[in-house]
């Protein structure tokens, strides 16, 4: 149990100036489940494609069974039994489970005649592990459990020893989640080694043997998981003390400001993803909206913020019929979004800080008089935004492309909450950012309920809903399949929701 | 028209569309391989002159086809290395090189034909075309035999050069890094393969085929080189591409139907008593293209990284 199977010593790894890897040494031993915990940005990834031969570091020496070995492509890594479920999944959408699986394991010259020989391997295998799929299905078929199933397969194939996940938890529902960390667990029984990379403490505690924490490139140190609990963990990987939880809502709930009726909404490929939603947001609460991620949350997104056209139904903001109205005509009415992908929608990459602060007010006293802009006002406006938001720069000259993604986010939401909302929608509010900024975030987002907006959150991530919601909406296949209190209790039932698994108990109750 | 004479026509038609077809067959298999691999290659136009070019230039000095066949195959190969060098290798715009193929193609094979061959055309042998192969017996059948078995060698090969390049596609593991290639690159990356050699070598098969495609017009379907003889071929080849969505079959099919088109033009033209002007009847097939183009093109998904260069990070 206690011998090695790889040893990274001193790896260093810098992108264009940006440290990855500050000199990390680490140590796994054959048939554990070691995790690697970090905050975002913390170098796990980068460390684990070097392993995997994705990447090269710039020095240090991978040792693997006692000889120091040098991996110039994934092909290397996987010829020695090393592989790697990336968190974006690595699969070909239009092939088939069996192709993709064979992908890359043969010469090119190979005629695949013998599909049905592969088939058969692949229905042989995941059987004996119990990971049921069907290896002539098309992969874009799949759901996300699956989709993983396939990958994990995949590395079975090649006959792997030595199996890394990059937060693979991160799409599942609980209960697949729950099954996967109890197959890993019975996989490292049987002498699989495994090396899970992960933010999330719950998992850390219930699935590995020892955890290795990593903060800023560098490792904080090695731990056996039975002699620490979660809050050390937290501890070592912030390096201060952190508190997650939200203090109680103050407030009282008020009139009603969001109301949604039988609203259904198109994806851009014309299909219906949301499919006849009614429900409603009033002032002084936080709605959550849970569900596995592309059940149709983001396209209500859109389609709140007029920047999707609404197919049937109709929703009321303020009381105001909203369905054609434009975002800006929202805003005016009291419209505050944080969209889920910051790049694209929260920010503009190449403006100034300053800029981007004024994306809705550009146009109007005081930033701009006759049609030119007031550079004073602009600025001094964002330097008190920032000092107010706690965003750290070096100037609000500075392309807001140059901040972390935790300080991008501070400035989005500065900016959105700063209009002081009727409503304020947000969606994935802390996805990617650090934990410092995740706590402030979520604190912002509070205050502005406990001031009497209504708050509608969007999340992929159910301790986030369970710590700002007063009530779930249950998303699933464009549906709201339940309601429940946001209360950790329930995990259970909300899982089964998430997966469409219990369609006939419509309702929760206290 | 008596009923006789509309089977004439028709089997007249019928005749000339495939062997008007074999050079969209020979071009669009080819972009189909460049295009599953993630490579857009507008240049088509430029590649078929090239080839188009050499071909009828060696075969005018040997005398003969086959060689120029192999000389064309040769300029492709290098059309090839360049694009891929170009739009793979230093991740240049693929859109904009290959337009600059197609200026480069128009230029120098019509640079090169006025400055060697022009003072000789007064004396210019005929040379040796590949000439019709009448299948004994089966050629003499009525209707399908004019149709089917009295086609020249090139014309013969289209249907064993598509079956050999669907079998690659579909049957090899190279077909399927290539698939996955213009699907999803990090994949095909992450399993230990190196995208920038598949795209190379199916930028490389691509062009080669262009280039027979083009060849084709000056070695097999006449005897000689204008300037601009392809006339717009390479680009309905890569709406063929598109309408037979990117599979060797579907471009195979698709291409007879523009070489129906063509003949039907051409034989047109042909027919007295049809008042419409030629230079409408010349126009159609390009407009059928557009027509069936907006009809069917709902239909198609290309893959997913075309035209994206990859950045390994």
């Amino acid at each position: 149990m206690s011998e090695t199977i790889i040893k990274l010593e001193n790896m260093v790894k810098t992108f264009s100036g940006t440290v990855a890897n500050r000199g990390v040494s680490l140590e796994i031993r054959k048939g554990e489940i070691h995790c690697l915990l970090g905050e975002n940005g913390a170098g796990k990834t980068v460390l684990m494609s070097i392993v995997y031969g994705l990447y090269q570091p710039d020095s240090g020496r991978i040792i693997y069974r006692g000889e120091p070995i040098v991996l110039r492509s994934p092909k290397d890594a996987i010829k020695r039994g090393i592989g790697m479920v990336h968190q974006h999944f690595m699969l070909v959408p239009t092939l088939t489970v069996s192709e993709n699986i064979i992908l890359g394991q043969y010469p090119p010259w190979k005629i695949l005649r013998q599909m049905d020989k592969v088939e058969t391997r692949i229905e042989k295998l995941s059987r004996e592990f119990g990971l049921k799929i069907d290896p002539k299905a098309p992969v874009h078929r799949l759901s996300v459990g699956e989709q993983q199933r396939v990958e994990i397969l995949k590395a079975l194939y090649q006959g792997v020893d030595l199996l890394i996940l990059d937060e693979p938890t991160a799409v599942l529902t609980p209960q697949e989640s729950a099954a996967l960390l109890h197959f890993l667990k019975e996989m490292a029984g049987r002498g699989l080694t495994v090396i899970f990379i992960t933010h999330k403490l719950e998992e850390v505690m219930q699935v590995s043997d020892r955890v290795t924490v990593l903060r800023d490139g560098r490792k904080v140190e090695t731990v056996d998981t039975a002699e620490v609990n979660p809050r050390k963990l937290a501890n070592l990987m912030v390096g201060r003390e952190v508190l997650l939880e939200q203090p109680p809502k103050t407030g009282a709930e008020g009139e009603e400001v969001l109301s949604v009726k039988d609203l259904s909404i198109d994806d851009e490929r014309g299909l219906p993803a949301v499919k006849g939603v009614s429900f409603s947001v009033k002032s002084g609460e936080i709605v959550g909206i849970a569900g596995v991620s592309g059940n149709g949350q983001s396209e209500l997104a859109l389609g709140l913020t007029g920047l999707a056209s609404i197919a049937s139904g109709e929703f009321r903001l303020c009381g105001k019929i909203a369905n054609d109205l434009t975002p800006r005509e929202l805003s005016h009415l009291g419209l505050a979004h944080v969209p889920e992908d910051r790049h694209k929608m929260g920010v503009v990459l190449p403006f100034s800080i300053a800029e981007n602060f004024i994306l809705h007010d550009f146009d109007s006293p005081p930033f701009a008089k006759n049609g030119f802009l007031r550079t004073g006002t602009i600025t001094a406006h964002a330097n008190e935004m920032v000092g107010r938001y706690d965003v750290r720069l070096s100037g609000v000259e500075q392309q807001i492309a140059q901040l972390s993604g935790g300080n991008q986010q501070k400035v989005v939401i500065a900016r959105e909450l700063h209009r002081n909302p009727r409503l304020l929608l947000v969606n994935e509010p802390t996805r990617g950012i650090d934990i410092g900024a995740t706590e402030f975030v979520r604190r912002q987002i509070a205050a502005q309920r406990d001031t009497g907006s209504a708050v509608l959150l969007i999340s992929s991530d159910l301790e986030e809903l369970f710590a700002l919601s007063d009530r779930l909406l249950i998303f699933y296949e464009g549906r709201i399949v339940g309601e429940t209190p946001a209360r950790k209790e329930l995990i259970e039932e909300i899982g089964l929701l998430m997966a469409g698994k219990s369609m006939e108990t419509n309702s929760v109750t206290k | 028209m008596e009923p006789l004479a509309i089977i004439t026509f028709l089997a007249a038609v019928l005749a000339a569309t495939w062997r008007l077809a074999t050079p969209f067959i020979f071009t669009s298999l080819g972009e189909v391989f460049s295009e599953r691999a993630g490579v857009l290659n507008i240049g088509l136009e430029g590649v078929m002159l090239i080839g188009a070019f050499t071909a009828f230039a060696v075969t005018f000095f040997t005398g003969n086809p086959v060689w120029g066949l192999v000389a064309a195959m040769t300029g492709g190969l290098t059309c090839g290395l360049l694009f891929a060098l170009l739009t793979v290798s230093l991740k240049a715009n693929q859109i904009v090189v290959g337009a600059a193929f197609n200026l480069v193609g128009l230029g120098l094979t019509s640079f090169l034909y006025r400055s060697v061959f022009s003072g000789r055309m007064e004396t210019a042998r005929e040379y040796h075309s590949f000439s019709p192969i009448e299948i004994p017996l089966l050629s003499r059948l009525p209707f399908f035999g004019e149709i089917l078995f009295r086609q020249n060698i090139m014309v013969y090969a289209t249907p064993f050069v598509v079956l050999a390049g669907a079998f690659l596609l579909y049957r090899t593991a190279f077909g399927l890094s290539v698939r996955s290639t213009g699907e999803h690159p990090r994949t095909v990356d992450s399993a230990g393969l190196r995208v920038g050699v598949i795209r190379y070598a199916s930028v490389l098969i691509g062009c080669a085929l262009a280039a027979v495609g083009g060849a084709y017009l000056t070695v097999a379907h006449t005897n000689q080189f204008n300037e601009g003889i392809t006339s717009g071929r390479g680009f309905i080849a890569l709406a063929v591409v598109v309408i037979g969505r990117w599979s060797p079959w579907g471009a195979f099919f698709v291409s007879l139907l523009f070489g129906f088109f063509y003949a039907l033009q051409l034989r047109l033209q042909a027919v007295s008593g049809i008042t419409i002007p030629y230079q409408f009847l010349q126009a159609l097939p390009y407009l059928l293209t557009l027509v069936v183009f907006v009809t069917l093109r709902k239909r198609a998904a290309p893959p997913s990284a075309l035209g994206v260069p990859y950045k390994s990070s």
